[in-house]
């Protein structure tokens, strides 16, 4: 038997106090999906240098890749890349898990988690990614 | 049992499609995340290495269906994100059409990219 909640529109962020664990899935959700098509369409462009490497000048590709890597800005950005494309992973199995109808019941704590591990791997990735930059 | 809420139209396409395309990119982000940052470090890329990967025609195919993968649930996601904020008429259908061109843009350059990474070599 199903019962109706009126959780209000998650649409309307000026309530954004009153959001539950859910809401704020959602919300987080929205947000690095956005954060992920627009890297997309980036790396896409960054990667067209190997057009004219193939044409005789593999040092345009190489050289550009290499170039942005040697940027501090750059290496703490593929970190936030990273947090986001990880949450988005985590989140997605969760809304999966959902879509399904398993654990329904838990699936604030699985936000919780979701954040949680998100948080362990971005950290225990910092070394790597940081690694010849500073 | 809590009301349930989704962006989509539990009967369309689209959200069947946003489903499976988000299994398989799971797996392929996580993997090309993987390989590109921790077996292969993203300040060591070369074209030359890239091109030792995309010459591999497993490798190469599952790249091309990353891409398009990618492209179709980033775009359809941003599309249901508009929709969820009140976009409706012809407004939507500018915005639908938009995305559409800016999708077909983006596979088409990501397969000459791929194709320029192979360097010749993968036939």
């Amino acid at each position: 038997m199903s019962q109706s909640y009126d959780r209000g529109l998650v649409e309307d962020f000026g309530r954004w106090r009153d959001f539950s664990a859910g809401m704020w899935a959602w919300v987080f959700h929205k947000f690095t999906g956005w954060v992920l098509i627009g890297y997309l369409f980036t790396h896409i462009a960054v990667l067209s240098t190997a057009i004219p490497a193939a044409g005789g000048d593999p040092s345009i590709y190489t050289g550009t890749l290499q170039g942005l890597e040697e940027l501090l800005v750059v290496r703490f950005l593929e970190v936030g890349l990273l947090a986001v494309a990880v949450f988005h992973i985590l989140n997605g199995i969760r809304l999966l898990f959902v879509d399904l109808g398993v654990g329904l019941t838990a699936q604030d704590k699985s936000f919780y988690a979701s954040l949680v591990l998100t948080g362990a791997i971005v950290i225990a990735s910092v070394p790597t990614f940081l690694a010849g930059a500073i | 049992m809590a009301e349930h809420y989704s962006s989509f139209d539990r009967k369309g396409t689209r959200w069947l499609l946003q489903r499976l395309t988000a299994v398989f990119l799971i797996g392929v982000l996580a993997f090309h995340f993987m390989l590109l940052h921790f077996v292969n470090h993203a300040a060591d890329v070369t074209f030359n290495g890239t091109t030792m990967r995309m010459q591999q025609l497993g490798y190469f195919l599952t790249m091309i269906a990353f891409l398009v993968t990618a492209t179709f649930h980033g775009v359809n996601g941003v599309y249901n994100a508009l929709i969820n904020q009140g976009l409706e008429g012809t407004q939507r259908s500018v915005v639908k059409w938009a995305l559409v061109a800016a999708s077909v843009a983006l596979v088409v350059q990501g397969v000459r990219v791929a194709f320029a990474m192979t360097n010749g070599g993968l036939f």
